[in-house]
């Protein structure tokens, strides 16, 4: 009897660390070979990488002592040998990648609004919370205050559009493009789906047109096309046409999403909802929309961060986000030639914010799993 | 008045393309009547408790549940809806509601009831069930049985007067099959209108008023069970019961 209850280990080698190291790494020869290049490939490019950007960097003055003002005084065009990044083209540019050329007093109104910005997110990001409520009662008004606070009025001076630009027009157009492009796509996306052949046909219509046209030339239909539309007498803002191009088309893409989760809905649940009496709008907020975009949130995310790179393209129509000024820096004699650092930065934020929204996706993904069990049928 | 039926069925016919799924159907449902209706698979069982609340169209003759004719008429087929539960084979509950949250939602948002009389409606309806217990768990973490025995309490949450059961047991391992007919039965005793559509012949004689069989999209016979079960008039009802009680 003892002998059958003793319990039985794994074999040693399987658990641990070196058992790791065995299935995962030299499980055989050729996925030796690989693990051994991997491993060397990495010896010769991370110390190098590090040499490069941080220990043999200028960040403000050069390898003499001197603040670098241009790039001549770089370290490594002083003494190629000796050098790394001159990252003293952000620190003397950092003004404009933040903020465009946005008027030096009105910055704390930027400030003020990415403050409130990472505010209004807060609630979305944590349901936890405490006093989520209040807190998505802000998240709500907060796109009007913005409003105000980045363009005026309200006793706010007017500072125009064309003087916004870097990081503050990625994030205007990211956060616009994204947080409108959601409710009409559900509208679409529902409009698609319906039972009345007009709406259907007119929301099918619009979706495989925006989407069958490159962003691009949407952001120049907005530029050159949309004043056409628009009343004589009503001048369209630039931006605001690159929104509208910009949300059109990320509204077509957040559509066919949420309609892969609405097809994922069962009948029954339709059924069920309708034979409580519910009506077509509470049946779809109340009981399908909830699981749809449930199910959608790895895709909802993934065109999310599209977009956030994709905005990027206004560059085209003459609008200079982050990219832009990045840019215009290089075309400047005074740091010609300082593409490497320039890119590497513009990347680096780049991916600080999609990597951000990717691990988002994750977190919601694994509360959604473990907190309700939606393997009902 | 309680002469009348509260759920009339007059000529009512209805096709999926070009195959007649129902065919000439006629039924009166008096007030607290039990009717059980079986017939072999495809017959139009479903579809014909289906049309009573519009979850499918018949396209002629006339359905009238409480006085209300159902036509292309929005406000009506609301109306009828708040008259009439339905419990299905699959449950249908939603999954990512709480099995209290299933209850109340429908008496919040289309009854206007306040959210603390809902809660308490809830947990009333729970209990004659018999499961209060898993008021905070979710549809997913139950058992068949419980699941079915939640959709019921989420219908009658919103006082219907006619229920409809869609096979409510037929999706269920036996030893659950129980437990939900044990509640079916209760609720027959209340006083309830009741349309079941199960093969559940212990419960059909325990509790039918009126058996309905049906075949091929026609009401073939209707009786009382006693003659149903013992002295059937058509031969297709023989056959059908000698298939289905000697299985
Ligand atoms: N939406 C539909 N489109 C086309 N045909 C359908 C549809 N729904 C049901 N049918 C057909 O109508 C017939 C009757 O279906 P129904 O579901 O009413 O049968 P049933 O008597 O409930 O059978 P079961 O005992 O298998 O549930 C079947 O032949 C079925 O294939
Ligand atoms: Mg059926």
């Amino acid at each position: 009897m003892n002998e059958i209850n003793q319990v039985r280990k794994p074999p040693v080698a399987t658990t641990g660390i070196i058992g790791w190291f065995r299935i995962n790494l030299f499980f055989n020869w050729t996925n030796s070979l690989i693990t051994l290049f991997v491993i060397y490939c990495l010896y010769q490019f991370i110390p190098w990488i590090l040499d490069w950007t941080i220990f043999s960097a200028d960040f403000k003055y050069n390898y003499l002592g001197e603040q670098i003002t241009n790039q001549e005084m770089c370290s490594r065009n002083l003494d190629p040998e000796n050098g790394g990044a001159c990252w003293a083209v952000i620190y003397v540019r950092f003004y404009q990648f933040i903020y465009g050329f946005y008027p030096k007093v009105e910055v704390w109104r930027v400030n003020v609004a990415y403050v409130m910005l990472a505010v209004a997110l807060l609630p979305l990001l944590y349901t936890q919370l405490p006093y989520r409520k209040y807190f998505l009662y802000f998240t709500y008004i907060f796109p009007v205050i913005a409003y105000f606070l980045l363009n005026g009025g309200l006793g706010f001076t007017e500072v125009s559009t064309n003087k916004w630009g870097g990081l503050l027009v990625t994030l205007v157009l990211g956060c616009t493009g994204i947080a409108l492009a959601f409710p009409i796509g559900i509208m679409l996306a529902l409009g698609r789906r319906s039972k009345l052949p007009v709406i259907s046909m007119m929301c099918t219509l619009f979706i495989e047109f925006i989407r069958g046209v490159p962003l691009i030339t949407l952001l120049f239909f907005g530029m050159v096309m949309l004043p056409l539309f628009l009343p004589e007498g009503i001048d369209m803002d630039g931006l605001v046409r690159v929104l509208v191009a910009v949300t059109l088309f990320q509204s077509a893409y957040m559509a066919e999403v949420i309609r892969g989760g609405l097809q994922a809905i069962p009948p029954g649940q339709y059924e069920a909802a309708k034979s409580l009496g519910m009506s077509y709008w509470r049946m779809n907020l109340l009981i399908v929309l909830p699981q749809a975009i449930r199910i959608s949130i790895p895709p909802i995310v993934n065109t999310s961060i599209g977009l956030f790179k994709d905005t990027t393209l206004v560059i085209i129509v003459g609008i200079l986000d982050l990219l832009g000024i990045g840019r215009g820096t290089l075309a400047d004699t005074n740091w010609l030639g300082l593409s490497y650092e320039i890119y590497f930065f513009v990347s680096l934020v780049f991916f600080i914010f999609t990597f951000g929204m990717s691990r988002y996706s994750l977190y919601l993904e694994k509360k959604l799993k473990t907190g309700i069990n939606m393997g009902a049928d | 008045m309680s002469e009348e039926s509260i759920i009339s069925l007059k000529n009512v016919n209805k096709w999926f393309g070009d195959f007649h799924v129902l065919q000439d159907v006629n039924l009166e449902v008096k007030k607290k009547e039990r009717i059980v209706v079986c017939g072999p698979s495809g017959s139009g069982k479903s579809t014909m408790i289906r049309c009573i609340n519009r979850l499918e169209e018949h396209q002629e003759g006339s359905i009238v549940v409480d006085g209300i004719e159902l036509t292309g008429n929005l406000k009506n087929i609301d109306n009828v809806r708040k008259e009439v539960g339905m419990v299905f084979q699959q449950f249908n509950l939603f999954p990512h509601l709480s099995v209290k949250e299933n209850i109340t939602l429908a008496p919040i948002w289309v009854k206007k009831m306040p959210k603390a009389e809902a809660e308490e409606l809830a947990m009333r309806q729970l209990e004659i069930v018999k499961i209060p217990e898993q008021a905070n768990k979710y549809p997913g973490q139950l058992s068949g049985g419980q699941q079915q025995r939640v959709a019921i309490a989420r219908s009658l949450a919103m006082n219907p007067n006619i229920m409809l059961f869609d096979e409510p047991t037929s999706a269920l391992d036996p030893e659950m099959i129980k437990e939900v007919l044990d509640v079916m039965v209760d609720l027959a005793n209340g006083g309830m209108t009741m349309i079941v559509v199960t093969h559940e012949m212990g419960f059909a004689k325990t509790v039918a008023d009126r058996m309905v069989f049906m075949d091929e999209g026609k009401i073939v016979e209707e009786a009382s069970p006693d003659k149903f079960f013992n002295n059937p008039d058509s031969d297709r009802t023989k056959l059908f019961l000698s298939q289905i009680l000697h299985q």
